[in-house]
């Protein structure tokens, strides 16, 4: 089944001003197949993409699918060649109805026969195996529904090539693998299907075969039973991996006995349960858990973020009230915040005004900074995090997402936290970056700084934290340490840690 | 139908739980005002005055609603009337002829719309900045034409004007002892025939519903292959289209012109939609509801001054209150909704 070539693209170049963002690439997808695009941020996936879906017009190469030469003008043109796109923003109208958003702007008539488009839905959805009703509004849908609605519509347009940009970014577990289904169920059905993620775990459920790009080149095509995990990321990142697992040489030590920096007993919100938590001086520890599991509302309490309703909380043994953002940074907590986008950064302002941003805040903005000071604020950040942007000045929205987020790490590193509470700080951030990050964060700590680390990649939270805090459902339900980080320990006690509980 | 292919009844969509809310509130509203206030309301000729005063309300109501599902806004629709009023008054005493008065009607309000539809969509300025000039400019003209009211002196227009469908059996008897039928103008025939051409609009035709799509999410409609530019064009022109047979109603209601005809007409329109359940961020409304949000603005009125208060500013504080208590309504239930899907 999987021999039949369907698309290929041939020594596609693209450029920017300044950039060579595709440099001869070459990619082949077969029919029936899944197909992951894999590389670091800036590698040229969405590049790629982007000349493929007409976003972007290429400057060499040729596109040939089903063995014809075709040229892609605008996404309108790929949608009528048989190449449809699903983005990780849904692009639907959730006040549409499900049969309305599958139908919309392709009725032959004048007249929208909303019964007829219902029923014909209804047929799509429950042969494609998608738990929505064609006369529900798409608001009231979940996030992976919509996007499956958003996949049933090009399914149904005839698409021959179905690309999916990070489609699993905000779902969880279950959702995820509801999305598989309907991946394979496609894909028994002859769809080519170009999937793009940074989750490597998910390639090798799903993927047949692995495309790697690296800084806008090919390097190279891959069966993914025949590539090795860890070769994999050797490839993205082109350096070799002994770097990743020799991070943390010397075993957790000293930190037991340096003195407490923030205990919390009873501490609850308006969106976390009563729990109670301690960190030490220049300690990492972590909360861990499945999505929803209450590790991001309970750091959330700790900052202040949402409405703190009980408990006491003490620094360096000193009762102290927190119950806003900014009465935790005056007592020298930083936090950042899960979603990047909504919560950290502010696109239009230039990278040296979004790193000066937190110490403004805790100034005052009746003490401005000089703006001598904040360049050379800037500067420093930029050179000592490594900070990939043409100038101080650039907006930040223009810098990629790894990128983005160092920028929002510096904005708290300036104001010389005592505490540090990242959140997710490598989602959706390409390898290398994440390891700059963890690589920080150790360092930080060994300068003094307390650290709480969240992240969904268990992985990287057993390399960087010597305490993990494990969370289910709302409730603190374990804590390991010691011989007991390792992954096998942190899955058993997500799954089920109550006998531990009750000793 | 449903029973056979087997479906359940789903939700309301926030289109029709918003204009569901306004449709029990009028009624539950106007019942309350047959009981406790009686007089008047327990007319049936009170209903026909409420249409027959507000007909050309209704209509650029409709005009407007249009606009604002496609996530725009057209503050020019009362200026625009009182143009459209002005002129055809002049140009009836003139000596003009009655289907060339309504061609010119027409004419003045496919002009504004036009020339806003041009400018904000494919010019892509402000719609707030593009009508409120276009207001501006409405106004200006109407002032220059004629700064003293005109009267209409134009037979032809005098027997148009009196055409009223008399419904006997919906009359009173009054203190004489003769039955009044209850009277409707033929203003309000049009308003209702432009409400019903606008539902089946935006209900059942193509270009309907990618007034939805572009006020739910632009971006998306774009994706979706929706034509966006032309989409917003037409809504405008659309509002300008209705803005001047509103006019030319209004004329037919009045009988004369002056210069402050339909002042402040565009605020009770946009409180009308709103109250109708559409909602100004785009993509949320109905004409149906349009409809009962106009006459739940109207009842309020009326309530108010049969309550013995009669001074104009009466009405504005009840409009206002109103207007306030219908946009918490919809946050609330919306963000219930909201609320709800979530967990």
């Amino acid at each position: 089944m999987q021999d039949k070539v369907l698309l290929q693209m041939r020594q596609i170049e693209k450029r920017f001003p300044g950039v060579r963002a595709l440099d001869g690439v070459d990619f082949t997808l077969r029919e029936g197949e899944i197909h992951a695009l894999m590389g670091e941020n800036g590698a040229g996936k969405s590049t790629l993409i982007k000349v493929l879906t007409g976003v972007y017009q290429m400057d060499g190469g040729e596109i040939k699918l089903d063995g014809e030469l075709i040229t892609i003008r605008s996404p309108q043109d790929a949608q009528n060649s048989g190449i449809s796109t699903v983005y990780q923003e849904i692009t639907l109208c959730p006040n549409l109805t499900v049969a309305e958003n599958i139908f919309i702007g392709r009725e032959d008539s004048t007249w929208v026969r909303h019964k007829d488009y219902e029923k014909r839905a209804d047929e799509i959805l429950g042969k494609l195996g998608i738990p929505a009703r064609s006369r529900q509004q798409l608001g009231d849908c979940s996030l992976a529904v919509q996007q499956m609605v958003a996949i049933a519509r090009a399914v149904d347009m005839k698409c021959k090539v179905l690309i999916l940009d990070e489609p699993t970014s905000s779902l969880d577990d279950k959702e995820v693998n509801m999305l598989f289904d309907l991946m394979r169920s496609l894909k028994s059905q002859g769809v080519g299907i170009i999937f793009v993620t940074h989750f490597l775990e998910q390639v090798y459920e799903v993927s047949d075969r692995i495309t790697v790009l690296r800084n806008g080149e090919l390097v190279g095509e891959y069966l993914t039973e025949e590539l090795p995990q860890v070769e994999l990321v050797a490839k993205m990142i082109g350096k070799e991996l002994d770097e990743l697992s020799s991070l943390r040489e010397e075993p957790d030590i000293v930190v037991e006995e340096k003195e407490v920096f923030y205990n919390a007993k009873g501490l609850s919100s308006s969106a976390a349960l009563p729990f109670d938590f301690s960190i030490r001086k220049g300690e990492v520890n972590g909360f861990t858990g499945l999505l929803g599991s209450g590790r991001s509302e309970s750091v959330r309490a700790i900052f202040g973020a949402d409405k703190v309703t009980g408990g006491s909380v003490s620094i360096k043994g000193k009762p102290v009230k927190i119950t806003r953002p900014v009465e935790a940074m005056k007592n020298g907590i930083g936090y950042l915040a899960e979603d990047r986008k909504r919560d950290g950064i502010i696109a239009d302002l230039s990278v040296r005004e979004n790193i000066i941003l937190a110490l403004q805040v805790m100034n005052g903005f009746f003490k401005p900074i000089s703006r001598s000071e904040s360049e050379a604020f800037a500067d420093e950040y930029i050179k000592v995090l490594n900070i990939k942007t043409a100038s101080r000045e650039t907006p930040i929205g223009s810098l990629s997402g790894g990128n983005q987020q160092k920028v929002i790490l510096a904005r708290w590193l300036l104001t010389h936290p005592d505490y540090l509470i990242l959140d997710e700080p490598t989602r959706g951030i390409d390898v290398g970056t994440k390891l700059e990050i963890q690589k920080l964060v150790l360092k930080l700590a060994e300068e003094g700084v307390s650290v709480t680390f969240i992240s969904s990649e268990v992985e990287e939270m057993l390399r960087t934290c010597s305490r993990l805090i494990v969370m289910r459902d709302r409730h603190v339900v374990g804590e390991l340490k010691g011989s007991d980080l390792n992954q096998e320990q942190v899955m058993k006690t997500i799954a089920g840690g109550e006998a531990k509980d009750e000793e | 139908m449903n029973q056979k292919i087997g479906v359940r009844r789903e939700p309301l969509t926030d289109t029709q739980l918003l204009m569901t809310i306004t449709i029990f509130i009028f009624f539950g509203m106007y019942l309350l005002a047959m009981l406790l206030l009686g007089g008047g309301f327990l007319r049936a000729q009170q209903v026909f005055d409420m249409l027959n005063d507000n007909a050309s309300l209704i209509i650029v109501s409709c005009g407007l609603t249009i606009v604002m599902i496609g996530g725009g806004i057209d503050i020019s629709v009362g200026a625009v009337t009182s143009l459209v009023v002005m002129s055809c008054v002049l140009y009836l005493n003139g000596g003009g002829n009655i289907f060339v008065s309504i061609l010119l009607a027409l004419g003045i309000g496919l002009a504004f719309g036009l020339v806003h539809g041009f400018l904000i969509s494919y010019l892509e300025i402000q719609p707030f900045i593009v009508t409120l000039a276009g207001m501006f400019f409405a106004r200006g003209m109407t002032t220059i034409l004629s700064v003293n009211p005109q009267k209409v002196a134009h037979e032809g227009f005098a027997k148009l004007r009196d055409v009223k469908i008399e419904i006997p059996w919906l009359g009173y008897v009054a203190n004489n002892g003769n039955v009044v039928p209850a009277r409707m103008e033929l203003g309000v025939v049009i308003a209702l025939v432009c409400l019903v051409l606008i539902f089946i609009l935006l209900k059942f035709i193509k270009l309907g519903r990618a007034f939805y799509a572009i006020g739910g999410n632009q971006q998306s409609a774009l994706m979706l292959g929706i034509n966006v530019k032309r989409t917003r064009f037409i809504s405008y022109v659309i509002s300008g289209l209705l803005s001047g047979i509103s006019g030319y109603v209004f004329m037919m209601h009045t009988g004369a012109g002056n210069a402050t005809n339909a002042a402040g007409m565009e605020m009770n329109a946009i409180a009308s939609s709103i109250i109708g359940g559409t909602l100004l961020t785009g993509g949320v409304g109905n004409v149906a509801g349009t409809f009962f949000g106009t006459m739940t603005l109207t009842t309020i009125k009326k309530i108010v001054v049969s309550s013995g208060l009669k001074e104009p500013w009466w009405q504005s504080i009840t409009t206002g209150g109103m207007l306030c208590f219908f946009i918490l309504l919809q946050s609330v239930v919306l963000g219930q909704r909201a609320k709800r899907k979530k967990s």
